[in-house]
Order: structure tokens, then sequence, then C-alpha cells
């Protein structure tokens, strides 16, 4: 503003109204900085804080359910029991049952006796049975064995839920709460690493609830996506950045392209129900299918990441290929896609993070199927990782929370660990210049 | 100038960034009165140049000698378009046989859009068109039989900014007769990688480190590899497009000499902005203008004597 009103002070003495010139300006200009910095560590404060927020209360509620409730049974595996030739035959929940009342020969009346067998779980019988199964000579003995406790003691153990208050609403009855004291002081309880949980599928009971499952039918259907998206996608990619004519028809589809990365995740979950179990008759709920919709929601995401990577390739790496002779195909398999690698990989894990995460379509293909088993194929129903969390989220139970909580971090374990990939492949291929 | 191979978006900038060139060409050619305005342009502020330039842009027929007793290569008419917009019209000219053909001109003027030509790299460009008639050895080269690959290993290219591959030095210059399989064992490889770096005066400094990537190399020594790497392949033309413009006068010493010891063996075409450079390294200097050829002849002469007004004004040094 200054300088138009005194082009002849500036003209004088031009070495001294300059700097006085710039001089008077400066400390506005230092405050300007100052101030859009301290703006700037403000975001990211408040960024962090969410985040610091967001960890805490998951690891704060979920760490818990790494650790399970067991209780010692002293059982008589008595060969009346086992009459019949068929082992798994023989009624497991009655030695269960015979056992716990031989702690608490006291305990009478049908309601009582029904509080008591509560404590432990009904998974002890199959705990039962497959020691038997597995060494048949223990039946006549008395065995020491440590069964899971039921999902309400657990809570107790773990202090999650109190005693106190009016015995109606509670879970744990005032019965129940002398043994689980009396088991205690006896030693008879105690906590361990709980590797149902890393072992199991999805369970009615949280105590048999596992991830396992989940995990599996979730690499299953990511498998799937990235055996088809990433060859697909940069395949797609290279032709039209490197091959495809510049006309009309290769516009329109690189603003579909563009269009379809926008698209919300559930149209491409009513795609897949439309075209791949409607018209083509694949089953439900299976991983094949949750990864064909992750692959349709994935190739847009790769084929823009990988076109940019393409892009950022200079061009006269390409002339010199071209100038001593390759062909276009050596000039992009020789030299442009080694340089434009890591962007590809980066753009991968990304879409394959976002398809990990990614729970809408996978609800529209019946992958939110409550499924016991693990899926130990491609056509094997199973659920996914986000679909979990989202039934354990919305299960009753007290004891669902904590696992809810458990495989929310398992799930961000399995995104940082692919995030982290890609920044090392990036760093491990990216050829210096 | 580096032209971008296959970029729709970095072409279309190219374009509208040249767009105000091309009017004045379109002016330039439809009539004298027009072009004399337009030409102060060119950094020419002279009242009297002006008026003398109006005669001289009426004829813009080559002047000079512009064909040779034995050719290698024969242009006759090329003209090239970027899309509607002629870059150069009406070229024609010989490149001999072991001599280094210098090209001159201020930029824009289309040089390095004509040595493109010489090896087809203006296909790569969309919307180029060539027409004319170009002859490698008697052969047509843009014939619809003739395969750019063998092509383009016979005419090689370095360009104006050095660029090896991001790979070793090593595999920088054997590329070429890897893909063109021009050896059968390692051994022979081996050997074209050492007399390659040797003819391009790079053995002796790179013998020990030929593992290390060539981009580690200093820019001089990078432009000495790609001259390896293009010679790799034996070709009989070596076109090169300012080579030296992106170099420290130690280096670019350096490659004019190498320039001098390879014309024994091959016909270069020499593309240079520095007159002194075309003086120093050439047999024949050819000036352009606009998109024309003006005059073309021995580099001696041209530089003493020159015969068009046009080349007068730039070699004295009023013109960029
Ligand atoms: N890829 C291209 N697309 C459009 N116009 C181009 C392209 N390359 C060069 N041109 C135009 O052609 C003319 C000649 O350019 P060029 O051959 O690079 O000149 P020089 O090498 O003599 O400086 C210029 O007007 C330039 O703008
Ligand atoms: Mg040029």
């Amino acid at each position: 503003m200054n300088n138009n009103a005194q082009p002849p002070v500036c003209c004088d003495t031009p070495g001294r109204s300059l700097s006085e010139r710039i001089g008077r300006d400066l400390p506005r200009r230092y405050r300007a900085e100052k101030r859009f910095r301290r703006l700037g560590l403000t975001a990211i404060v408040v960024a962090l804080s969410f985040l610091v927020f967001l960890f805490g209360s998951i690891i704060g509620s979920g760490y818990s359910a790494f650790r399970q409730t067991y209780v010692e049974l002293a059982v008589t595996f008595d060969e009346s029991a086992f009459t019949s030739e068929n082992l798994a035959a023989a009624d497991f929940p009655g030695l269960v049952k015979q056992s716990l009342r031989t702690m608490f020969p006291e305990v009478e009346g049908r309601a009582a006796l029904k509080n008591l067998y509560r404590i432990v779980s009904p998974s002890a019988a199959y705990t039962l049975q497959d020691m038997v199964a597995e060494n048949p000579k223990l039946i006549g003995t008395t065995q020491r064995i440590w069964v899971l406790a039921d999902d309400d003691v657990d809570m107790l153990i773990k202090g999650q839920i109190s005693g106190a208050g009016e015995e109606a609403n509670r879970r744990l009855k005032d019965d129940q709460l002398a043994w689980i004291t009396t088991l205690r002081d006896q030693g008879r309880i105690e906590t361990r690493f709980n590797t149902t949980f890393f072992t199991a599928g999805d369970s009615r009971e949280p105590e048999q609830a596992g991830i396992r499952g989940a995990v599996m039918g979730s690499f299953y259907s990511l498998l799937i996506t990235l055996l088809l998206s990433f060859p697909i996608g940069v395949m797609a990619a290279i032709y039209l950045e490197e091959f495809a004519p510049d006309n009309i028809l290769t516009n329109v589809i690189e603003v579909n392209i563009n269009n379809l990365a926008a698209v919300p995740s559930i149209i491409f979950g009513l795609l897949g129900l439309a075209i791949f179990i409607n018209f083509f008759g694949m089953p439900r709920s299976t991983p094949v299918v949750g990864g064909l919709v992750l692959t349709l929601m994935t190739l847009p995401v790769i084929i823009i990441a990988s076109r940019a990577a393409l892009k950022s390739v200079p061009p006269s790496i390409r002339e010199a290929a071209l100038g001593i002779g390759a062909s276009k195909m050596q000039t992009v398999i020789h030299h442009v896609l080694p340089l434009a690698l890591p962007g590809m990989l980066t753009g991968t894990i990304i879409g394959m993070a976002r398809a990990l995460g990614d729970t809408a379509p996978l609800l529209m293909i019946g992958m939110i199927a409550f499924i016991v088993d693990i899926p130990s194929g491609f056509t094997d129903p199973a659920t996914a990782l986000p679909v979990q969390i989202f039934l354990w989220a919305d299960s009753p139970e007290r004891a669902f929370t904590e696992k809810t909580s458990a495989a929310i971090m398992i799930l961000l374990a399995f995104l940082i660990a692919m995030n982290a990939t890609a920044v090392f492949l990036r760093k491990k291929f990216e050829i210096k210049w | 100038m580096m032209v971008p191979a296959c970029h729709p978006i970095a072409t279309t900038h190219f374009q509208t960034a040249n767009r105000g060139i091309s009017t004045m060409f379109m002016k330039l050619t439809s009539g004298p009165a027009g072009s004399t305005r337009q030409s102060t342009m060119e950094g020419t502020g002279f009242a009297d140049s002006r008026q003398q330039e109006a005669g001289a842009v009426a004829q813009r027929q080559t002047v000079g000698e512009s064909f040779v007793a034995d050719p290698r290569m024969t242009a006759r008419d090329v003209a090239v378009y970027y899309g509607d917009k002629c870059a150069i019209r009406s070229i024609s000219i010989d490149v001999g046989c072991n001599e280094v053909l210098a090209m001159i001109g201020p930029s824009g003027c289309g040089k390095s859009t004509f040595l493109r030509c010489l090896n087809r790299m203006n296909d790569t460009v969309p919307g180029c068109r060539v027409t004319g008639e170009i002859r490698l050895d008697g052969e047509d080269i843009y014939a619809p039989s003739v395969d750019v690959v063998p092509l383009r290993a016979r005419v090689g290219m370095v360009f104006q900014k050095p660029n090896p591959f991001p790979k070793s030095i090593f595999d920088n210059v054997a590329y070429g007769p890897k893909i063109h399989g021009l050896t059968r064992t390692k051994a022979e490889l081996e050997e074209i990688v050492e007399t390659s770096l040797s003819k391009a005066g790079l053995w002796e400094e790179v013998k020990d480190r030929l593992q290390e990537p060539g981009t580690g190399l200093s820019g001089g020594q990078q432009q000495r590899l790609c001259i390896a790497r293009a010679i790799a392949v034996s070709p009989e033309v070596i076109l090169m497009d300012e080579p030296c413009s992106a170099l420290d006068p130690i280096a670019t010493a350096r490659i004019e000499d190498l320039i001098a010891e390879l014309r024994l063996q091959y016909s270069i075409v020499i593309v240079t902005h520095a007159m002194q450079q075309a003086s120093r390294v050439s047999q024949r200097t050819a000036y352009f203008h606009l998109g024309d050829l003006i005059e073309v002849g021995p580099t001696e002469r041209v530089f003493t004597n020159p015969r068009h007004r046009l080349t007068e004004d730039y070699i004295t040094g009023r013109f960029g």
C-alpha cells in the first residue's frame, strides 16, 4: 500500500527505505505465521485427543476379554455312566452336575440346584467329553478339571458386575454369590489367558464365543478381493493410462470410475445380492460372494490409485526406453511399472483396509447370519470381523460388551498392520532418483 | 524441450501454452504485413530489422546446400502438425554419413520436432501428424511396413535432460542389447557394455562401480551414460536434442570431444542453442526459423558468410 504513495523516497535512499518498509511489516508477518502455527498445532492436538480417547475407551473396556474365569471341578467319571459303546452318548452334563452337587452337598431343591449348575458354563460337558474321547482310561477315575465359568461369574470375578443391590435385579443370586466366595476361598476359581476367544467361532454363550470364525471369514473374503481386484485394477489402470486412445469412451469410463469410488458401499451390497446371489445363484452368507462384492467396491479405489501412480512416473523414462527401441509394452513393464508399483501397492492396501472394515455390503448378502462353525473354505457360511462386532454389540449379555471391544481391537490391529505394510512396501520399492 | 510421451494432461497444457506462438505462425504465413509486428516477440526490437525481415519472410525457401552426395538419411518436404497447428513446414535436408549436422535456431522453431521425426518419436505424441518422406539408407521410415522398434535401434536418441533408467550403470547400457537380443552370452553382453562405455568415455570412471545406480552419477556422467546406452545397440544415426544444455562447461567440453570421436562411426544430428557449440562440433549447420528451414551449409560458411538475412540476424545475435 505504501509503495505507491512514496515512490520518490524509495528512489532517493533505496537501501534504507526498503529495509524500513519491510521492517515495518515484519512483526505483522511473524505474528501471522505464529498464529497459523498455533492453529495447526491445536488442530493436531484435538485430533490426537480424539484418537487417544477412542483407543483408550476401546482398550479400557476390551482388554479384560483376553482373560477368562475358570472353575475347578472334581469330576468322577463313574463307570455306570459309560454303559453304551458310544462314549459321546454318555451323560456328560450329568457328570458336571454330579460333581457340583458333591462340592456343595447342602444344596437342595430344584431352584437352588439350577442356580448351582449355572455357575459353570454349559461348555464344561464338552470339555469332559473331549477329555474322555482322547483318553478313555479316565473312566472310573476322579479328576480335578478346570472348566469355563459361566459368563455371569466371569463378569463378577472381573468386577464388571457387582453383588450389591437388590437380589431380584441381579443376574447372580445370593446363594450363587456365597458359593463363588467359597470356591474362591478354596482356590478353585482363577482367571487365565482366554485362548477360546482366539480359537472358537461365534456362540450364544459369551464365554464360548470367539473371533476365529469372523477372522477366517474376513480372511477368505479379502483373499478373493485381493486376488481379483489387484490384477484387474492394475491392468485396467495400465490400459487406461498407457494404451487407451484418448476419446469420448475412455473419458466416460474415467468419469464413471471416479464416481464409483464415491458410491456408498451398501449399494455394492445390493448389486452383489442382485447379481451374484439372485442371478448367478451363488450361496448366501459365503466369503466367495463377500469377496466379490468387496472387489466391486475396491476396484475403483485401486484403479484410481494405480493411475495416479502411473501418471507420476516421469515422461523422460518412457522416452528413454522408447528411444532405444523398447516396445510400448516393454517400456511399461520394464520401466514404468516398477516405478509405479509402490503407489499401486499403497492404493491396494488402503483399498483392502477399507474392504476389511466395511460392513454394509456384507449385510446385504447375508454375511450377518449367526454362524458357529469356523469356515474352512470360500463357500462355507461365514461372517466377517466388522459384522461380528456389530452382532456382539447387539447382544444383550453383559459379557459381550468386552468381547465387542476386544473384536474392535483385533480389527484395528489388522488395519494398523496393513497400513504399516503399505508404508513398508512403499519404502522398500521406492526407487531413488 | 521435453515432450511428454503419452500424457493427455501434460499435452493439453502444452497446447494451451503454445497457442500464442501458433497464432503467431498463422499470421506470419498469411502475409508479410501482419508478420512484421508479431516478430518483435522474437526479441528484435529494432524498427529497421523489422522492415528487412518483412522482405525476408516473403521468401522462406531454404538457401544453401541441403543435400549431400552420399546421404544416410534424407528428408523431403517434411511437415509436422500438432493437431491443426503446423509446427514445421516443408523441410528438405540430407544427413550425410559420418558427419555431424547441427540444427540451430530460436527456441520453438521446430528443431526438436524435426529431430524427433527422424526416429519417429513423434508417434508417441497424441495428435501429432507427419507428412512428407524420410528415408534411412533409402528406405522410407514412415512406410506402413516399417516397424518403429528396430528403427529406433538404428536411429538412437539422446535427450536434453540426462534420463538414465533408475537401474545400475550396467543395466542401463545392457538394456538395449538385451531387448533387441543382440547378444547370446553374458560375456558378449559384458563386452558390449564395456566397449559402449569406453566409446562414451565413461569406462574409466565407472568400471569399478557398474552395479551402482546410474542415477547416482553426476549430470555430465549421466549424459555420457545415456550416450553409451544409445550406442550399445550400434545405431547408424544418433540424434541429440540439446545434450549439453543441462551441463556445466567442463562436462559440455567432454561431450563435445566425444561427439567428434563418435562421428567417425556414426552420423550425428545435434540440436543446440549454443552457436559456438554448433561451430565447434559440426560439419554442416542448418538454421531453422519458426517452422521453416532457412539455410543449410557447411558450418564454416554458415557462420562466416550466411546467405539468408534471418540466419545472419540470428548468428550476429539479433535473435533469441
Ligand atoms: N507435444 C506438442 N504438442 C503441441 N505442440 C508442440 C508439441 N511439441 C512442440 N510443439 C510446438 O511445436 C513448435 C516447435 O517446437 P519444438 O520442436 O520443441 O521447438 P525447438 O526444439 O526448436 O525449441 C513449438 O511451437 C511448440 O510449441
Ligand atoms: Mg527443443
